[in-house]
């Protein structure tokens, strides 16, 4: 179906665009013009997008969907449909499933069951090592062709650093992206908060900021001997973020994340044991939180992540270390990126692209932009709506946030997925 | 009421009381007033053992609805009660829950052989068949008034309203 | 889960959870209403009928016969029914979770929830979620908070020192594991004690401790210099195995309270242990049966403050005068 879109303002930031204009869509789902009309052009569908802004569809670097293995949490097909609630075309998911994600036949069926829906796109990470384990290579280049857009440990970080060494260099040869989530195990395990003030008066066992700069460290000196490409997922401390930054400047192809929730919490959010804010890595403190919100600033982290995992009510209904960590963060990961706009951190232009032209990016798929012959994969917004977020109306199977009684300022009107029209919001 | 002289009534208590020495009794007061009054007359009848004081705090049937007095005092019986003649003095004989009470809490320390019960002001309003063995005054009031004793010092009696 | 869930609307204490968020008034009227409670439990009969008909739950996921039967005698002294409960900690995927067993006891009309727990914050957990008549106390929650053994520590320490203002306290030991150090740490700042001290390795005291209101010490000597009170934390036997202590041996010589390092504390300071004592690891014999030792009298005023506190939560609104016809 061609569609045309009318009288928004249209921000791409991978063509520095950012105008009024209106945009078309071609029949085969690709975008065939913005500004002026092509020949002969007949829409089949107008929308209307007076006020509103009209952006890439949202990329989202860290979303687990919970299948295979955990569908009592949630599905593909439910949290595609809430992802496209909230703007989000293209999902990136770890391979942490059950059934790992280690072999050419799982990254391929985790695609089609997406592409089942009609929904948002997945595109996986593969495993770096068999199983996750962290011993023997996974095979990469067979997962890399069946459509895996980097590979990763997941939330096993590998332990010995030759198998490490060597897992980087394999990937290198194949100019495959390595995903690290940077923790220390030792001084990680058993620990629920940071390390700090807060764990010490709440009596929790603490992550300290060494767990995460002790592993950053580390991979920092093996990415620069081996060479791979490498992107740092989820990052929590200032301190960190320093040494990615001056790696970043000695010319290392370092990338890195963070998710919504780490640029506005902080270990003061969790009071009284509120097991919503209990979070791998852990909401740290003040100083870290600010340490994030101007990295992202400054550019040396370049992409905004959900992290989003969807847990059922009993997960968190427990004493805190008992309870799962995880926010379920599709539905307010634009509406928090928004808000660093407020509060005057970054440019609306620049928030747009840490959600679509950068992420793209990195996993190097064709999304995220609004380029002429690119698939329309589009995100409408209107950016004055005020609204407050209520948990229990949530898409997601997952109703676990921290945001609860929030309120934010802009909210999804449509998304388009392939030129498809997949969701349409009832206000 | 400002016509009741105090001391002289406590003279006249301690003669109706005198003949009951010879049973060699024991003088239990209640807190707060019941423990002034029970201080004069011991020392006027000049009584061999130690006067003992009772705080019914533990025993009231209100503590569901307005909870414990967090000025609760110890109750403090320096004599062994059983088989022992009691004389329990109590200021002011009302709705008689707070001699049920003292009652409760005497035969959990002990099975006395009599309680005898004197209070210096009898008022209307008894909720419960409890009477005084030993009157000072007897006296009616209106609904709204309570009758209360000062003290320690000096023993005056005041007739309070109590809001609507 | 909102700040003070201790509070009714009312303003009244509701539940016991924790010492922190209590007002200086609050734990003054505690530890007075305890004294009223010593001299019940030194006559014959030591029942008073305040929770006559009422239901008690002692539900102890971690284990302790020591703590449960402190609490069982206190309740049964208030004439209370009194029912022992030990399930065993099972994670939430397999067996009943936590609020499961309260909502099933609780539906057996329980008015009274004494609750120890492995994990810190499941009282918090618990309390948020039960009916507003139904009461809980904290028995010990994972390493947050052991507010009723804080309460009888002060009042210990009231009994022999009077006054908290000119104290100087030093608590020794594990205090990165321990509810007992957290929350006497607690208590003494809001009595206006001046100079609290913890003496531990650095591997046993948690970041920023100083953020708790405590001075801390890595030398005994110099931690207990010229103290008024001497607290020994129990130093369970597995911290060897977590890296955290290298041996017994050691930590007795270092951190060992005996004559020769209580002789720098104050002549008349006082030795207080929460119990059970490990003799020969955190304390020696001598001290522990010695003059300054005043371990027993911790017991029986356990029971007294417990009554107290299960008084206070289970009252209506308390008077402030005496209310009600005489």
């Amino acid at each position: 179906m061609s569609l045309r879109i009318t009288n928004g303002r249209i921000i791409d930031p991978a063509n520095d665009l950012d105008q009024k204009a209106d945009l078309f869509i071609d029949d085969d789902g690709l975008i065939a013009a913005i500004g002026k009309a092509p020949k002969g052009f007949a829409a089949e569908l107008t929308i209307d997008a007076s006020n509103l802004i009209v952006c890439p569809g949202i990329v989202d670097l860290q979303a687990r969907v919970r299948e295979p293995g955990l569908e009592y949490k949630a599905t593909i097909e439910s949290e595609t449909l809430a992802a496209v609630s909230a703007g989000i075309t293209t999902l990136v998911t770890p391979p942490d499933t059950n059934p790992v994600i280690d072999t050419p036949a799982m990254a391929q069926m985790i695609q089609q069951r997406a592409w089942r829906f009609g929904l948002a796109f997945i595109h996986p990470l593969g495993a770096m090592t068999r199983d996750l384990e962290g011993k023997q290579l996974s095979d990469m280049e067979s997962l890399d062709e069946a459509g895996c857009v980097g590979v990763t440990n997941a939330l096993n970080p590998i332990k010995d650093t030759l198998v490490l060494r060597r897992a980087m260099e394999y990937a290198a040869s194949f100019d495959i992206t390595v995903f690290l989530r940077a923790q220390d195990p030792w001084l990680n395990g058993g620990g629920c908060v940071h390390e700090g003030e807060v764990g010490t008066r709440l009596g929790l066992p603490g992550i300290p900021e060494a767990a995460e700069t002790v592993a950053v460290a580390r991979d920092l000196a093996l990415i620069e001997q081996t060479g791979v490409r490498a992107h740092f997922c989820q990052l929590s401390t200032a301190r960190a973020v320093a040494m990615i930054a001056e790696a970043q400047e000695r010319g290392l192809p370092v990338t890195a994340d963070v998710t919504a929730h780490h640029l506005h919490l902080s270990e003061h959010d969790i009071g009284y044991f509120n097991s919503e804010c209990h979070v791998i890595p852990p909401l740290r403190s003040e100083r870290d939180r600010d340490g994030l919100r101007k990295a992202l600033q400054d550019g040396v982290i370049s992409v905004v992540c959900s992290d989003h995992q969807p847990h059922e009510s009993d997960a968190k209904l427990a004493p805190f270390i008992e309870s799962e960590p995880g926010v379920s963060g599709l539905e307010t990961l634009l509406p928090l990126t928004l808000r660093l706009v407020d509060d005057g951190l970054i440019d609306l232009t620049q928030a747009i692209a840490a959600l679509t032209s950068e992420p793209a990016d990195i996993i190097g798929v064709d999304t995220g932009n609004l380029s002429v012959g690119s698939t329309a994969d589009i995100c409408i917004f209107d950016p004055g709506v005020r609204w407050v977020l209520n948990t229990k109306d949530m898409v997601s199977r997952g109703h676990n946030s921290p945001f609860e009684g929030w309120e934010f300022k802009g909210k999804v009107t449509h998304t388009l997925v392939g030129g498809v029209l997949v969701y349409e919001s009832s206000d | 009421m400002n016509q009741i002289d105090v001391d002289q009534t406590l003279n006249s208590l301690a003669d109706k009381l005198r003949p009951l020495l010879e049973n060699k009794p024991v003088m239990i007061g209640i807190h707060t007033g019941g423990a002034w009054v029970a201080q004069r007359l011991h020392d006027i009848l000049a009584m061999d053992d130690a006067i003992g004081t009772l705080d019914i705090s533990f025993y009231r049937d209100d503590f569901t609805r307005i909870g414990l007095n967090p000025q609760v005092k110890a109750s403090d019986l320096p004599f062994d009660v059983d088989d022992r003649h009691i004389i329990l003095v109590d200021d002011v004989l009302h709705t008689g829950r707070t001699i049920r009470a003292a009652m409760n809490e005497i035969f959990d320390y002990g099975r006395p052989a009599s309680i005898t019960l004197v209070v210096l002001i009898c008022r209307d309003g008894r909720e419960l068949p409890i009477q005084a063995d030993v009157i000072g005054e007897t006296v009616t009031l209106k609904p709204n008034q309570e009758i209360k004793l000062t003290g320690p010092d000096t023993l005056a009696l005041e007739i309070q309203e109590v809001g609507a | 889960m909102t700040e003070d869930l201790q509070f009714g609307k009312d303003g009244r204490l509701h539940h016991f959870l924790s010492i922190e968020g209590l007002k200086r008034e609050t734990i003054v009227e505690i530890l007075d209403t305890a004294e009223s409670f010593i001299s019940v439990g030194e006559r014959e009969i030591k029942k008073v009928p305040l929770l006559r008909g009422k239901t008690v739950v002692n539900l102890f996921f971690e284990s302790s016969t020591r703590t449960r039967t402190t609490f069982e005698i206190a309740a049964k002294r208030l004439s209370a029914d009194v029912i022992n409960l030990n399930p065993s900690i099972s994670s939430t995927k397999k067996g009943e979770t936590v609020l499961d067993t309260i909502d099933n006891l609780e539906a057996m009309h329980t008015d009274l929830f004494v609750v120890r727990h492995a994990n810190s914050g499941a009282a918090h957990l618990i309390a948020n979620h039960l009916p507003p008549h139904v009461r809980l106390i904290n028995a010990g929650d994972g390493r947050h908070s052991h507010p009723t053994q804080a309460m009888l520590d002060v009042f210990t320490i009231r009994q022999y020192k009077k006054e908290f203002s000119g104290l100087k306290v030093a608590i020794v030991g594990d205090i990165l594991h321990s509810r007992v150090a957290r929350s006497l740490i607690h208590a003494l700042n809001i009595l206006g004690v001046p100079d609290v001290r913890v003496v531990a390795p650095k591997t046993l005291l948690p970041t920023a401790v100083e953020l708790l209101g405590v001075h801390p010490y890595h030398n005994m000597y110099e931690g207990l210099e010229d103290v008024d009170v001497v607290v020994m934390l129990r130093l369970q036997r597995e911290r060897m195995e977590g890296a955290l202590i290298p041996s017994e041996q050691e930590y007795f010589r270092v951190y060992g309270l005996t004559e020769e390092k209580l002789s720098v504390a104050k002549d008349d300071a006082i030795v207080m242990h929460p119990g059970p004592m490990n003799r020969g690891l955190e304390i020696d014999s001598a001290v522990a049966d010695g003059p300054r030792a005043v371990i027993l009298p911790q017991v029986t005023n356990g029971i007294a403050v417990r009554m107290a506190i299960m008084a206070l939560i289970m009252g209506g609104n308390v008077a402030r005068e005496r209310k009600g016809k005489e």
